[in-house]
């Protein structure tokens, strides 16, 4: 029996050691939001935060966690920047298919909680391991910049209740 | 064909001039009535027969107008997605074109995934069938969907005025309400829902005029983004059934191979494996979750037996290729007109085109439960109504016994135009009572894709003294992804239209034009199917890349070379001129090994060109520094969904072109995942300016028109920047290099086969 702390809540799972961190997070926990895209951590789909650190969930096994804090897509919203960032998605309207973006927003958090006002330079890095096969790459730019700076970036998007 | 789609009520002469565009008037090969027959289901604005069942399924509202729209008592708006949404914004735009003419705000609504029926979601440009594909969402359902929205709005407003005791045409419709004007009396749409239903359809409805639009046209968020940001979106392989089990699966590596003993003592020790069955081709374990299964497929012993691809690589079947090129029959896509002048400077070229694989983010899956004399299934998919027949052909049952539940797709790209992997989760859940969710590897998806096909390409031209083609010949050899997946689609001859899509119909006047097409069988077990951009994304690369090469010979400017032979006031003369005029073509010398290139062309029913520019290390790596493209769709529906479409769509051909081929050693295709199958990164990606030109005209395709654009204009911004012509894709380093002293010093960085020299 392994005992994680995942969105705050204790959960436990009765699965082996071994057992990677996204599949005990989405077919025992049930919490779907973070994706299987690859397995081999090539494209950070699984992105999610161990204490506040983006790491790929297909590669960690579930029994190096320990007692440190999982959080995963469905509650990034409670930090700070994961807020900031969907705000910002939503802005900028980033998502296409959106399979991958769970990854890419929990990989953006990350970079502006040590990175407030990152450069160019720094989004690459930061984003680098996210692959999107729909191609966001140049609304992610724009969200991260607009989500750090508060500033409108690129297309804004009406808001759709003041059209009709 | 107009005739055909054209129903049997009151249809305005702006729909019936607007049907000839989208339908009639172009050579575009993905409109595949022509070789069908007489009569086909397609979609109606109005209620069918067939929409009762799908009403009752969604609740029975009090009004359902139509297969498209549902009203409740508490005024709750639901529509109904005849299209599968996989990134494109489909979802978007439906709502919108239902939306403009029902009255109502984005905001307003809900929508929902359809039942698959091809009666009442079938595209008539696709032959009827209820497919998402082609780029034909759009154009196939502008008319009907507005003439949707239309009905339904008509009726609830002859429903308000009968309570009111007015004139129908003293009331207007916004926001979901329903306003008397003189007397400013109001009702909402659930008020006078029950009312609405019970009365007549109307015959003739009135479209609003465009400039009158208060939803279409403007870059509204799309309708399925707040769930995407937040984990909510329920993909297929995130669908939960109570009591379900997960399935890996490993299917031959040897394409066309079977599977022969399976040692599974050990797989059956892991703590969490459930079961292990078996097909002819492949094997699944079973465990209550992925991992289990994944362990124990790993520890089974399978012994594969060779089938008749054991010696298969990609060399023989280049070769293979070529000689039919050479030998075969050709089927003629294009006949010249009149007899070319004699003399001139006759130039030629041959490419090879690589397979590709589609690589959606979302895994290929199934979750299905076959229950006696039922089969339910979950899955995101471009074709249910295809899905439904499978089933019921794999169970032996009757269609109405197999309920298909669309999910959202996370990617299609053409691959879940397929069924074959659907099909397999059926045949595996055929053997155990339990719902069963079959997830495909990364590996199984890439080494078992249903490619976009290998292409060998002869083209030739004949210049004459002021530069300009005499004569034009393009011979395409390929196998046929048209003849497979719908057969009747193909022409009396035999001719894949497809095949010779962007390639027959040209942006240049020329008369003396001859292409031909030459069907490849390809070997069993390759089987060759839809990739994004179809048939203009292999044929504009070619295309594109030779008229670059002819304006060279010519010793002319490519963009002055293109503008030449162009009909002025042509809609591609219109994107050439804006690209170039954006990105500043000409205006300034650019720095050494660096250059941009150009390419146009009118697939899908739309118009484009992408200027890409580059700079090209010594050492052979492509950097993409910028790309301006500009499109023409013809009225925009989303300005925010046409900029994000080309975006992706040119960076989608852009990451294919620079990186990918699938290439087969022992019949067994050598890719598996994204370390040796590479799709473009941020860090890769350059900026990318789009540009509209607002033509009034009626909707084009949009999603797979900036990937059909992309190599072609990197080809030809990477032969600006180093006097190197690219005949093969993708783009290799090693060919690239100032000398192969630079080469030595850099990496690899794994940008394609044939890289390490």
């Amino acid at each position: 029996m392994v005992t994680l702390r995942v969105n705050g809540e204790e959960r436990q799972a009765d699965v082996p050691p071994d057992m990677p961190l996204l599949w005990v997070l989405r077919d025992v926990i049930g919490l779907t939001g973070t994706k299987f895209g690859c397995g081999i951590a090539q494209c950070g789909a699984c992105t999610v935060h161990i204490d506040g650190q983006p790491i790929r969930s297909c590669q960690m096994p579930v029994s190096a966690v320990g007692d440190r804090a999982v959080t995963t897509i469905e509650a990034i919203g409670q930090t700070p920047e994961g807020a900031k960032v969907q705000q910002a998605w939503l802005a900028v309207d980033v998502v296409q298919c959106g399979y991958c973006q769970s990854g890419q927003i929990m990989s953006a958090a990350a970079l502006l909680a040590r990175t407030p006002n990152p450069t160019d330079r720094d989004i690459d890095t930061a984003m680098a391991g996210n692959i999107c096969r729909c191609g966001t790459y140049v609304r992610i730019r724009e969200a991260i910049k607009q989500a750090a700076t508060g500033q409108p970036q690129g297309l804004q998007v009406i808001v759709d209740g003041s059209a009709a | 064909m107009n005739a055909r789609i054209r129903g049997g009520h009151g249809v305005d002469e702006g729909r019936r001039g607007a049907l000839k565009l989208a339908g009639g008037g172009l050579a575009v090969a993905f409109l595949w009535t022509a070789g069908l027959g007489p009569a086909f289901a397609q979609m109606n604005p109005r209620r069918q027969p067939t929409d009762e069942a799908a009403a009752v399924a969604d609740g029975n509202p009090p009004f359902a107008p139509n297969a498209f729209i549902r009203i409740d008592a508490d005024g709750s708006v639901r529509l109904v997605m005849p299209s599968a949404e996989m990134g494109q914004a489909i979802y978007t735009g439906i709502s919108m074109m239902l939306a403009e003419e029902l009255g109502v705000g984005l905001d307003q609504i809900k929508v929902e995934h359809s039942i698959p029926s091809d009666a009442l979601y079938g595209i008539a440009l696709l032959g009827g069938g209820q497919i998402t594909g082609g780029s034909t969402s759009t154009r196939g359902q502008w008319q009907s969907l507005r003439e949707a929205g239309a009905v339904a709005r008509e009726m609830l407003i002859a429903a308000a005025a009968a309570q009111w005791q007015v004139e129908a045409a003293s009331c207007s419709v916004s926001r979901a309400t329903i306003t008397h004007v003189p007397s400013g009396r109001t009702l909402g749409f659930g008020a006078v829902a029950e009312a609405a239903g019970k009365l007549p359809q109307p015959a003739t409805v009135t479209l609003k005029d465009p400039k009158n639009f208060t939803v279409i046209g403007k870059p509204l968020r799309r309708v399925d983004s707040p769930d995407k940001v937040n984990g909510g979106t329920q993909f297929g392989i995130d669908v939960k059934v109570p009591g379900m089990k997960y399935a890996a699966v490993r299917t031959s590596p040897e394409l066309a191979g079977t599977l022969g003993s399976v040692g599974d003592t050990k797989a059956r020790a892991i703590p969490g494996v459930v079961d292990v069955i078996k097909l002819d081709n492949a094997v699944a374990v079973v465990g209550e979750h992925y991992w289990a299964a994944q362990r124990g497929l790993d520890a089974l012993e399978i012994e594969w037996r060779h089938g008749v691809n054991e010696h298969l690589d990609t060399a023989t079947l280049v070769a293979a290729l070529q000689e039919s090129s050479r030998n075969g029959p050709a089927l003629v896509g294009r006949k010249p007109k009149g007899e070319a002048a004699a003399g001139g400077k006759a130039v030629e070229m041959t490419f090879v085109t690589p397979m590709l694989a589609h690589a959606p983010m979302e895994p290929l899956n199934a979750t299905v439960h076959v229950t006696p004399g039922k089969c339910e299934i979950w899955t995101g998919t471009q074709v249910p109504t295809r899905v439904q027949k499978e089933a019921a052909r794999i169970c032996g049952i009757p269609l109405e016994a197999v309920t298909v539940n669309n999910q959202y797709l996370g990617g299609g790209f053409g691959r879940r135009l397929e069924t074959d992997q659907v099909e397999q989760a059926v045949a595996f859940a055929k053997q155990v009572s339990y719902p069963l969710k079959v997830i495909w590897s990364r590996e199984e998806d890439i080494r078992h894709d249903r490619v976009r096909p290998l292409y060998f390409d002869r083209i030739s031209a004949t210049l004459g003294d002021d530069g300009k083609p005499t004569s034009w010949k393009h011979r395409i050899t390929s196998g046929t992804v048209l003849g497979r997946w719908l057969p009747a689609a193909l022409g009396k001859d035999g001719m894949d239209s497809d095949a010779i899509e962007s390639a027959a119909d040209l942006p240049y006047e020329m008369d003396n034009v001859l292409v031909e097409w030459v069907y490849h069988v390809m070997p069993p077990g390759l089987v060759v199917g839809w990739w994004r951009g179809v048939g203009p994304t292999h044929n504009l690369f070619i295309v594109e890349s030779f008229i670059d090469h002819l304006a060279q010979t010519a010793g002319k400017d490519p963009l002055a070379y293109r503008r030449s032979l162009m009909k002025p006031g042509s809609r591609p003369l219109g994107v050439l001129n804006l690209a170039a005029e954006k990105i500043g073509w000409g205006s300034q010398p650019l720095p050494a090994r660096v250059g941009r290139g150009i390419a146009v062309a009118s697939p899908f029913g739309s118009h484009v060109c992408a200027i890409v520019e580059v700079e090209v290390t010594a050492q052979g790596v492509v950097r993409l520094r910028r790309a301006v493209v500009a499109v023409d769709v013809g009225i925009a529906i989303n300005p925010s969904s046409i900029q994000a479409q080309v975006q992706g769509g040119l960076l989608f051909g852009l990451s294919a072109a620079m990186f990918n081929g699938i290439t087969l050693k022992d019949g067994m295709i050598e890719q598996s995942n994204f370390h040796d199958y590479r799709s473009l990164r941020i860090n890769e990606t350059p900026a990318i300016e789009v540009f509209t030109v607002n033509s009034g005209e009626s909707p084009g395709g949009l999603g797979e028109v900036g990937t059909a654009i992309a190599a072609p204009a990197l080809a030809n911004a990477i032969f600006a920047a180093t006097s190197v012509r690219l005949t093969e894709l993708p783009v290799t380093r090693t060919s690239l290099a100032e000398s192969a002293e630079a080469l030595k010093h850099v990496v690899d960085i794994g940008t394609g086969k044939g890289d390490i020299a």
